[in-house]
Order: structure tokens, then C-alpha cells, then sequence
């Protein structure tokens, strides 16, 4: 078993599982019951001055594919809709009783400096391990000044981590909304606030679909819907390419990286730490599935470890990131040939039909005597796009072949047919 | 094999309720949760193996995927718009020898997609209900068809002849329509009278009438039609049953396994039927599998079945082999038929055991005897060619072109009683669409 202890922000946890700060962390008795399965850590669900929000009914929905499959989900959720003073006793309970579990306190106040650092204190009194600022929430809160409203201004990321970090003496954690042309704006302001690390992504804007009887967007309340935060298996790659981009970033490489968005295997987990995250958050497959996820979570992850050599997290953590480069650097010269495994297909043509009518009709369907097919790749034709790889049922029965040419490393920048490049 | 495909007795006798139930569907319709699993599994193949392995050439992935995005309505017209008994063929079809063998999942998982589940899944809903028929009439052509036979090549040409436009007049032998569908497949396949039903919608497009009772050859001929129809159609089937020609055949007991089905299909109540305590088929169709398990699921003690040849040369699929097995049936290869013995009813019945000798079967001599109370002859039928006058026959099929018509002008034929492909309800639904497609060019009519 690889050692699955991780560190953030100068925090230390048995795993680098945490639960996002959302409705499975609400509450004492959840929050127990996700470290009896054995999370490392929770970010608390997001707290506010009193008086508490108030939330509605019908909070979710769902986008699944054809099948029983949960792509994403949405919410309409606020934040803690407890008064703050139960939560934070809660909060002093567990940390208590799990001394090594780890507790995060998420917060959200709207723009005015003393009532994000009173509040920073109560909850920095509590006991917690690091506070998070939500700056992130793209429905309701925004509309009320605060969540994506002050996340999306990179000046008012800045003062808001600022303003906790003058008041507090534990780790800050602020964390980003995707709902933003270029993540780096306020990554960057909020390493200038002085977080000691990054939390990303938030949840996307999103109408996650439209009920046509009714004729209104889901999830619906009373005749009428508004849009939502998508998260689950759908926005992972949003947030890994945000994630990458702090990580690869000159002036954030060094920010530590709380990643979240749609982690649901150990895989999803593992590409996250090969792009940089020091830890990982999970919240839409723990409500899609219970807490028992974690199980697997670290097994796999520990499993994976082991077979590659890994001891530590630290071992492979951001191993991804010098690949991870802009177009303009890849070589031009690569050249990549897809390739039929004859003996593993079972000629169910999707290749050919993806190919023969969205790409560059390079395989070639033959029907033999016997009604048999037979699929093969037109080299001269094939651009290497994956399109048949990704499309094909059979694990491996399309490998997709480097070819040997010779050439050098060239990338667009210095390419013969660039003419910008011609000009010079 | 599922337990609940399997009936196993102890020659006691079945309570009234223990036969409905022994009768009822043998594959219980698929929930819409199963259906959708099911549905998904489908890889959406291009030109699909199986859409060339049924005769009708339905558009299989095509209806899969109007099932996985809940367009059953769709779903149905794509299946029956190919195949406007799709829901007998959903039930009847050996799927395991026809699109099933041929989805490539079997190799891809070793399963293949329940296309036949998912096919009712489909057409069950639009067939059961009393809702608009899923398919309009072009305008009148004036133009009237006869068609001889209303089983499935008679009702599949009717429909489509309809469909376009003509107007057709069935004449049936019998009592009911459906044909074989109504009187030979086994009951638990076509349970809650699914042929009439199925009879009933396709029957909604209109302008389709249908005199029953007249017999072809008797009551009128193909002449008398030709000269009142603008084109006739054929679909008369095999209409006799072969003989054993063996002593004894007319012993009380000894019946055509086909009659001793149409029987068991047309009986409400089948615990009224009687069943011998120990019977025989003689055969190795789908037809003597049928009489078969139904024999012993109607409380026979001990069916055998006896076939002159192995179980690879049987007609009757391995699936249908198989059901037969779980159901108790006894079965016997090589050997053959000598004799029937009894004084006016069947006691037992002696066989030859045969074998192969450079392709010939042949007697091997040994023979050996089964009791036998009952004894149900399902050999193969043929043609019964009284009516058909000068048309061409030839191995005791109706010789026709690739557009279904006879070497008489306008006189086209399909089904069992023509040589096409398998006797399946599926090929005859083909003929009948070919047929229809040959009628309406002949009747001058644009192609498609």
C-alpha cells in the first residue's frame, strides 16, 4: 500500500480525499459518517452571518446519458441554511472526536472587510484546520453580491483573501469560479491576497435541461427554474485544464492546488495529481453513490502508486505539467497512424462510419464472401485524429501507431508552411 | 436456461391453474428499466450484421436507439414499417439463428443484445392499443387485388398493398385470420391471443376485407379470380401434412402434431384438452418441439421425441432443443418410424435405428419399441396444388421471379408455399412486402 498522506497549505491529511464544501458536509452527522468511511478530510458546507439563508425545494437536476448514467448535475442550493452558531459547535465537536481528520472552514460574506474578518474569526475560533473562501457560487448568491459575483473580479478576490488572511493565523484557501474567461486572473489575484493555496474549480453556470411538459428549465419549482452549478464527470475536464493552467502558470506554479470537479474514480484523482493538485475535493459521486466511494478512491489510487513505483503523492504530483505546453509547442512532425487489430474487431463499422462521414474517410469497410467485414486503415489518408479509437467498442482493437519519419522535432512557430514564420 | 422456461411434472395431473399458467408467455415482456439497460448495451453498428440477418431487413440499431431515447412510438414505426408483424416475429422468430446470431456483441461479450425483447418492447404498446394506426393510405387507385390466404405472406402483402392505395379482398380456408400465427406456433409464444390482436391493427390501415370460410379449389379458382381481380396473390402455404406411410397411422391417437396444436391454440381452457399419458412426436422441426413440450406442459407423463437423424441436423434450433430439454422432453436421434401398434387405439410404436452411410441414412437393423398412448406426427407438410391449374411448380413450391409473381401474368405468390428462404413467419412477411412491391408495378404503379 503507497502512502496516501498528503499535504496542502502546510496541512497534513491521512489521504488527499476531502469532501467539497456542499450539502453532504452540512452537518455533524454527516460530516461523521464521511470519516467513519474514512475521508481524510471535509470542507465544511459554506457558512454566512446570521441570519441564515433561507433555501427552496426542488434543488437538483440531473443531465444522464441515454442509459441510467449520471453525466453532471446541477443545484440551486445556497449555503448553509443553519444558524452559524450550531454549525460551529458542530464543527468543535468533530474536531474533538476525529483529531486527524481534517476540517476546513468554507465561508461567504458580502464585499465589506469587517464582516469577512468577524466572521473568518468565529470560524477560525472553531478549531478549523484552514478556511476556504467561497467565491465560486454562480446562482442566488451571486445575484445577492456575493459567490461568482465577487469571484468573477479578480481585484475583489484579492481583498477578500486579503482581508481573512490580516485576521487569521491558519492556512486560506480560495477558491476560484470556472465561470471566468481565464483562470489565471483570479489565481493570480488571490496568490496576491496572500491564499496559501488554490481551490478550484466551482461549480459551472449551467441549465442542466428543460422539462417540456411544463415548459421550464430543471429543476422546477412551481412552474418556473433558473440556472444552476454544474459539477460531476462532465466538468472534470474544465477543471483539469484549469488546474493545469495555475500549475504551469510562471506566477502561480508555486500555489498549492485544492482540485475539484467531478473526481469520481482514482483515476480521475490520479490525473489531477499528475497536473499539479496537492489535494483533491469530491462531492457530486459521494452524493450519487455514499461515502463508501472513498474506499475504492484510495485503494485504486494506492494500487496505481504501487504499480508505477510511486511512493508518495509527492512522487508523481505534477508530472504531467512540463507536457502540458501550448499548441504552438507541439512537433509538427509527429505522425500518427491508426491501426485495426483485425483479430479483435468485431466489425461493428463505427470506425469506418465515423471516419467515412465526419473525417477523413480513411478506413476502408470490405464485405467478404461470407458477410464477414473487414476494416482497414488507408494510411495516406489517416491524420492520426483518434476519432476511431475513441469510437471503437473493443479495448485495443485500434491502437493508434507513431510513425518513424525521421523528422524533427518542429513546431508551428518555426514550420516551413507558417507564414508569419516565411515573413521573417 | 431460466428456470421459470422449464415446467417439469411428475405425470400427475396438472390443476386447471398450474396449465394456464404452464401456457402463459414464455418470455415475459421486457419493464421499461430493462428495456433501457438493454437498449444502451446496443453498440449502434454500421450496416448492421443483424439487419442483413433478418429477412425483413428491419433497421435494428435504428429502433434500439429511438428505444434508448424513449421515442417508442418511433421505435415501433421503424419495426413495423419493415415488418408489419413484428410483434409475432418479436415472439415466434428464431432470433438465435437470425439477428441475434449475428450482433456483434456475441463476439464483442459473448452475449448478444435481446433484439426480440427489445422488438415487443417496442411494437406492443402501438398493437395493443386502440390508438391511430401508424400508417396512412395513399389516395384509391381503383385498382383490387385477391389475395388467397390470410396468414402472414397474405396479411403482410394486404397491408402494403393497402398501404398504397388498392383496395384487397382476402379469401380464407378458415374461421380466423393469422395462419399459422393464429393456428401453429406454440401457445406460451403467442399468449393473451396475441395473432388476433396483431390481425385487428393490421387490419386498421383499411380498405382490406377479408371472406372466410372459402375454401381455394373448392369454392372458387385461381381462373374465377383472374378474372375479377387486377392481380392475385398466393398465399395458400403448405396446406397438407406429410404421411409416415407406416402401418398403424390410422390408429386412433396418432394425429398431425400441427392439428393437435391449432387445437391446443383454439382451446380457452386447455385443461380441457385431453393429452395421452405417454406420447410421441415424431420429428425434429420447431413444429414437433412445439407439439412436444406442450404436450408435457398439458401434463403428458413422458414425451419422446423421435428424429431419423442428430441433433445438428435437427430444424429445430438448438435454443428450441434446448427448451424442449428443460421441459423433460425424451428424445431419441436416429431412428425411424416402422410401425404403430395397438388394436383401434395407439399401444406403442417400434422404430428402426438408422444410420448415415456416405451421406444415405439408412435402417441399421436394431429396433426397439416406446408405449404410447398418443402419438403426434409433425414430418413436414406440402403444397396442396388443387386450384393452382397450369402454374408452374416445381419441388413442391410455386415457381416465382425476384418480383414474387408466377409464370402466370398477375398471379404472384409468397410464404410457405413458395421457395424462398426459411418457412418463418418473417420470410413470409417478406414475400408478402415483395409481392406487394411486384403488384404494384405490375398494376403500373412508380417503384418505392
Amino acid at each position: 500500500m503507497a502512502d496516501l498522506r498528503c499535504s496542502i497549505a502546510g496541512i497534513e491529511s491521512i489521504n488527499p480525499f476531502w469532501l467539497a464544501s456542499a450539502p453532504p458536509t452540512d452537518k455533524k452527522y454527516n460530516v461523521e459518517r464521511a470519516f467513519a468511511a474514512g475521508w481524510g478530510g471535509v470542507v465544511w458546507k459554506t457558512l454566512g452571518e446570521d441570519p441564515p439563508v433561507v433555501n427552496v425545494t426542488s434543488r437538483y437536476g440531473v443531465h444522464k446519458d441515454t442509459g441510467r448514467g449520471i453525466l453532471g448535475m446541477n443545484n440551486i442550493e445556497l449555503i448553509s441554511d443553519r444558524p452559524l452558531e450550531i454549525s460551529l459547535r458542530e464543527i468543535e465537536q468533530v474536531r474533538k472526536e476525529w483529531p486527524d481528520r481534517i476540517i476546513i472552514g468554507s465561508m461567504m460574506a458580502p464585499v465589506e472587510e469587517e464582516l469577512w474578518k468577524e466572521l473568518a474569526i468565529k470560524i477560525a475560533n472553531s478549531g478549523v484546520h484552514g478556511i476556504e473562501l467561497n467565491l465560486g457560487c454562480p446562482h442566488g448568491m451571486c445575484e445577492r453580491g456575493m459567490g461568482s459575483a465577487i469571484g468573477q473580479v479578480p481585484e475583489l478576490v484579492e481583498n477578500t483573501t486579503r482581508w481573512v488572511r490580516e485576521v487569521v493565523d491558519i492556512p486560506v484557501f480560495t477558491k476560484l469560479t470556472p465561470n471566468t474567461t481565464d483562470i489565471l486572473l483570479p489565481a493570480e489575484a488571490a496568490m496576491a491576497g496572500g491564499a496559501h493555496a488554490v481551490a478550484l474549480i466551482n461549480t459551472v453556470n449551467s441549465v442542466i435541461g428543460v422539462d417540456l411538459d411544463i415548459m421550464a428549465p430543471n429543476p422546477v419549482l412551481d412552474g418556473k427554474g433558473t440556472h444552476g452549478g454544474y459539477c460531476g464527470s462532465a466538468v472534470k475536464p474544465i477543471a483539469l485544464h484549469m488546474v493545469a493552467e495555475i500549475a504551469r502558470n510562471a506566477a502561480t506554479r508555486n500555489l498549492d492546488i485544492s482540485a475539484i470537479g467531478g473526481i469520481t474514480t482514482w483515476r480521475d484523482a490520479a490525473e489531477f495529481i499528475a497536473l499539479g493538485a496537492n489535494a483533491l475535493q469530491v462531492c457530486t459521486a459521494a452524493m450519487l453513490y455514499g461515502f463508501r466511494i472513498i474506499e475504492d478512491l484510495n485503494d485504486g489510487l494506492s494500487d496505481f502508486m504501487d504499480q508505477k513505483g510511486y511512493r508518495s503523492i509527492s512522487d508523481f504530483r505534477g508530472l504531467a505539467v512540463p507536457n502540458t505546453v501550448n499548441w504552438n509547442d507541439l512537433n509538427m512532425n509527429y505522425d500518427l497512424k491508426a491501426k485495426i487489430d483485425p483479430d479483435t474487431c468485431i466489425e461493428c463499422g463505427r470506425c469506418h462510419i465515423a471516419c467515412e462521414d465526419t473525417s477523413h474517410q480513411a478506413i476502408l469497410m470490405e464485405i467478404k464472401v461470407d458477410g464477414s467485414r473487414k476494416f482497414t486503415v488507408i494510411d495516406n489518408e489517416c491524420v492520426g485524429c483518434n476519432l476511431c479509437q475513441m469510437v471503437c467498442p473493443v479495448p485495443d482493437c485500434i491502437t493508434m501507431e507513431p510513425v518513424k519519419n525521421g523528422l524533427p522535432y518542429v513546431t508551428w512557430p518555426d514550420h516551413p508552411k507558417n507564414l508569419m514564420k516565411a515573413k521573417e | 436456461m431460466s428456470a421459470h422456461l422449464g415446467v417439469r411434472n411428475t405425470g400427475d395431473n396438472f390443476s386447471a391453474q398450474q396449465i394456464a399458467q404452464n401456457f402463459d408467455d414464455l418470455h415475459p415482456p421486457l419493464n421499461a428499466e430493462r428495456a433501457s439497460t438493454e437498449a444502451t448495451r446496443c453498440l449502434f453498428c454500421y450496416d448492421a450484421p443483424c439487419v442483413t440477418a433478418c429477412p425483413t431487413e428491419i433497421d435494428i440499431p435504428k429502433f434500439i436507439g429511438q428505444i434508448a431515447t424513449q421515442n417508442l412510438p418511433g421505435a415501433a414505426r421503424t419495426i413495423l414499417s419493415a415488418n408489419i408483424m413484428g410483434g409475432t416475429c418479436a415472439r415466434a422468430c428464431p432470433t438465435e439463428i437470425l439477428c441475434e446470431q449475428k450482433c456483434v456483441l456475441v463476439k464483442g461479450e459473448g452475449a448478444p443484445i435481446n433484439i426480440s425483447a427489445l422488438q415487443r418492447h417496442a411494437v406492443d404498446p402501438i398493437i395493443m392499443a386502440d390508438g391511430a394506426h401508424p400508417f396512412a393510405r395513399a389516395a384509391e387507385t381503383g385498382k383490387k387485388i385477391a389475395i388467397i390466404g390470410a396468414g402472414p405472406a397474405g396479411l403482410a402483402c394486404a397491408h402494403a398493398l393497402a398501404v398504397l392505395g388498392h383496395q384487397v379482398q382476402i379469401f380464407e380456408a378458415k374461421t380466423k385470420p393469422g395462419g399459422l400465427n393464429e393456428y401453429g406456433l406454440a401457445a406460451y409464444k403467442m399468449a393473451d391471443d396475441f395473432a388476433a390482436k396483431e390481425v385487428e391493427f393490421i387490419l386498421g390501415i383499411g380498405g382490406i376485407s377479408i371472406e372466410y370460410g372459402k375454401v381455394f379449389g373448392r369454392d372458387f379458382t385461381l381462373a374465377d379470380l383472374q378474372e375479377t381481380f387486377d392481380a392475385v396473390f398466393l398465399g395458400i402455404g403448405l396446406g397438407q401434412a406429410n404421411q409416415m406411410s407406416i402401418e398403424g397411422e390410422n390408429l386412433t391417437g396418432v394425429q398431425d402434431a400441427l392439428q393437435f396444436i391449432a387445437d391446443l391454440r383454439q382451446t380457452a381452457d386447455k385443461s380441457t384438452l385431453k393429452i395421452g399419458k405417454n406420447v410421441i412426436v415424431i420429428g425434429g422441426g420447431n413444429t414437433a418441439i412445439d407439439a412436444a413440450i406442450q404436450a408435457k406442459r398439458l401434463g403428458a407423463s413422458e414425451v419422446h421425441l423421435v428424429y431419423r437423424r442428430g441433433f445438428a441436423q435437427m430444424g429445430a434450433t438448438e435454443w428450441e432443443q434446448d427448451l424442449a430439454k428443460t421441459n423433460d422432453v425424451i428424445f431419441h436421434q436416429w431412428a425411424k418410424p416402422l410401425k404403430i401398434e395397438g388394436e383401434s387405439q395407439v399401444q406403442s410404436m417400434r422404430f428402426e435405428r438408422t444410420k448415415l452411410i456416405d451421406g444415405k441414412l439408412l435402417g441399421a437393423g436394431e429396433t426397439f419399441a416406446l408405449s404410447a398412448d398418443q402419438v403426434l406426427v409433425a414430418i413436414g407438410q406440402n403444397l396442396d396444388a388443387g386450384g393452382l391449374g397450369a402454374l408452374e411448380i416445381k419441388r413442391g413450391k410455386v415457381m416465382v421471379g425476384a418480383d414474387g409473381q408466377a409464370s402466370l401474368p398477375g398471379v404472384f405468390a409468397g410464404g410457405d408455399c413458395i421457395q424462398s428462404g426459411e418457412d418463418l413467419t418473417v420470410q413470409a412477411v417478406q414475400d408478402g412486402k415483395i409481392a406487394a412491391a411486384g403488384i404494384h408495378a405490375f398494376l403500373g404503379g412508380a417503384n418505392g
